[in-house]
């Protein structure tokens, strides 16, 4: 591990380099690097610059406002915020999910299977393919969709219709492709029509074609530089996620699983209700985004990583039959019982991806989504915790309401958070490995970005540690000395520091 | 077929003046005719919106903009290759980009009413200033939709803002 690069001794005197933004992540990552007078990097850190203090936003309001309102913390992954919000809000109103009716539930997995599908092809197709396709240190103008478009256009254009197709899906269960009203407090607003149903049919098949096709082209660009994908800011971490009762992967609703980087068990069939009790967030001064960790591993060995390859790792199968052969060959290629090549987390998107697309026609084919027994009440209750597979990993929200049924009490860990321990780490490993000691260059640079965007990383709703971080803004010269510092406490005050 | 004229607002409606592309749908939908219309919204541009410009006669993105001069621009848009491909959110040019590339055809003639905006942060409503810039981009808008027509509509990107 990199852990000595998280701080340096004598910062003051050493060359500051900012990758600022980091392109294609969302919201504004922004990497540090503190180089000496041999370009040897001496502490490397992602910070997250936007901040958007979103448990004060959801504070005051009627928690039946919330499966909407959360859509609005996010616009890459609103359908996956809105579906943690109403599984919170369903206890809420007195519903556990197993008392959750048949067609609601099946509704809901849809949504998620569409959510999931359309969000990984626009991560591997749109961001992530121009570096596995041209190489991580290519020309900068090769770098993009567009490039890909030209160059292999059946993927781009693939790409493109499988993240359509994946908005449709929304669209048609939840009435809209945003802000949709599909999830409700105790079940779902609207079933699917038979036409809706019919019409989502109709491209299913080519859908699972195209995801299945992008298994296989990942595997190849995967297994083409097998020691490269393998050891790129690969970390051996735990894991963490939810599975279904009997171990399978899960990306709606299950039990919290966590194993460490032998594949053994820390945790299993863990009630998420319970999250407090096992996962704890750590605040560092110089991050907005907290730490999480195991609290029975403690803060320096209980971080752990989530989202795909977590969840791929962490399951015993997959219970679609494609997807679960492409499991079995990705497991088979480390030899190891997890897999903690950072690169895999493609590999493992796409897994998933055609996991979505074989689910989608599964519930195409069931009666149920177009029941009409669609919501259930139970009595009332003053707290609700909703945890969820997101794309990018598991999501939790957690609301507490008064008499008035207004939410007094927030608390979200969205899955860059859960990341954030592990993408720092990456980013100094490549640091350490590709960047120290040489002339820093754009194309060298984007090694840091390849590493975060392994990640996936939604980091415009990963800041939400309110007022505990002062804001510091830092002007060094070209021989690294620090000619100005202006610092905005956690109360408001600013202070300037001339040096 | 789709409907002939597409208007896109764009932006999220709890982000202060954010808010202002949906916004403008809001009006369009209560007081315009919309028989030839469809509307769509979205948090913000993806490659997937290009599929949404097929079979379009006109095209009218709307958007706010906090480097807007006046109350509201209104502009031709042209397929370009800017910075906004590396990022979740591309620019209403990147999306037309996109759809030559993979239609290999030009795009239907596409406009964009920006909005001038102020502040973007979560949880606040409408500033004072961008509620009155929405009220004049609406008035604008409503014309545009009850004149759908390129002709006019070039005219009058040429009276706000030199193409």
């Amino acid at each position: 591990m990199y852990e000595h690069l998280e701080t340096a001794e004598n910062r003051d005197s050493l060359k500051r380099v900012v990758v600022d933004p980091v392109s294609r992540v969302e919201g504004h990552g922004k990497v540090t690097l503190l180089l000496d007078g041999d370009n040897k990097v001496q502490q490397a850190r992602l910070h997250i610059v936007e901040f958007r203090g979103f448990e004060r936003f959801i504070q005051g309001r009627p928690y039946w406002e919330l499966p909407v309102l959360v859509q609005r913390l996010c616009g890459i992954c609103p359908v996956s915020h809105h579906l943690a919000a109403a599984k919170a809000i369903d206890q809420l109103v007195g519903i556990d999910p197993e008392n959750l009716p048949v067609s609601a539930d099946k509704l809901r997995r849809l949504l998620h299977f569409g959510q999931v599908l359309q969000s990984h092809a626009l991560h591997f197709f749109h961001l992530s393919s121009p570096d596995l396709l041209f190489g991580f240190e290519s020309d900068i103008s090769k770098r993009s969709v567009i490039a890909v478009l030209a160059e292999y256009p059946d993927i781009g254009v693939q790409g493109v219709k499988l993240r359509k197709y994946g908005q449709e899906v929304i669209r048609m269960v939840s009435g809209k492709r945003v802000h949709g009203t599909g999830a409700i407090a105790g079940g779902m607003n609207k079933s699917l029509t038979k036409a809706e149903r019919d019409y989502l049919l109709e491209d299913i098949d080519q859908m699972i074609a195209w995801a299945e096709g992008s298994v296989a082209l990942i595997k190849k660009v995967h297994c083409s530089n097998l020691p490269f994908y393998d050891e790129f800011a690969t970390l051996r971490t735990n894991y963490l996620g939810l599975t279904k009762p009997d171990g399978a992967l899960e990306l709606y609703h299950g039990g919290i699983r966590a194993k460490n980087e032998h594949g053994e068990t820390i945790i299993d069939h863990i009630d998420y209700c319970k999250y407090n009790d096992y996962i704890h967030e750590e605040v560092r001064s110089w991050s907005y985004m907290k730490f999480p960790y195991l609290l029975s591993l403690g803060q320096e060995k209980g971080w752990y990583r989530v989202g795909p390859l977590a969840r791929v790792n962490n399951c015993d199968y997959i219970d679609t039959p494609l997807a679960e052969a492409a499991r079995v060959e990705f497991k088979a290629h480390s030899g190891e019982a997890m897999v903690h090549s950072t690169l895999a987390f493609h590999w493992t998107r796409l897994i998933e991806a055609l996991h979505c697309a074989e689910s989608i026609k599964q519930l195409l084919g069931d009666p149920d989504i177009m029941g009409s027994d669609l919501v259930a009440q139970g009595e009332k209750r003053y707290e609700g915790v909703g945890v969820i597979e997101a794309p990018r990993g598991t999501l939790f929200h957690h609301y507490q309401v008064d008499e008035n049924d207004i939410v007094t009490k927030a608390n979200l860990i969205v899955s860059t958070t859960s990341n954030n321990m592990a993408m720092n780490e990456s980013v100094r490993q490549v640091a350490a490995e590709y960047l120290s000691g040489r002339e820093l260059t754009e194309p060298l640079l984007n090694n840091l970005e390849v590493a975060i965007r392994a990640y996936d990383p939604c980091l415009s709703c990963a800041t939400h540690a309110v007022g505990k971080m002062p804001l510091q803004l830092e002007l060094v010269d070209a021989e690294g000395k620090l000619i100005d510092k202006l610092i905005k406490h956690s109360d408001g005050q600013i202070e300037r520091d001339n040096a | 077929m789709p409907n002939p004229v597409l208007l896109f607002g764009y932006g999220n409606l709890s982000r202060g003046d954010d808010a202002l592309g949906p916004l403008l749908l809001e009006y369009a939908e209560a007081h315009c005719d919309m028989d030839k219309v469809e509307i769509l919204s979205d948090f913000q541009l993806q490659i997937e919106h290009a599929l949404d410009l097929e079979n379009r006669r006109l095209v009218l993105f709307v958007d706010a903009s906090v480097a807007c001069d006046n109350a509201f621009d209104f502009t031709v848009l042209k397929p370009a290759r800017d910075k906004s491909y590396t990022t979740h959110a591309m620019s209403p040019a990147a999306v037309l980009d996109v759809y030559q590339s993979i239609k290999k055809q030009t795009p239907p003639p596409c406009f964009l009413l920006s909005i001038k905006a102020e502040k973007l942060e979560l949880g606040e409503g409408l500033s004072a200033n961008a509620e009155n810039n929405l009220t004049q981009a609406c008035r604008f808008a409503g014309d545009l939709l009850s004149n759908a027509d390129l002709d006019f509509w070039l005219k009058q990107a040429d009276s706000i803002t030199p193409i």
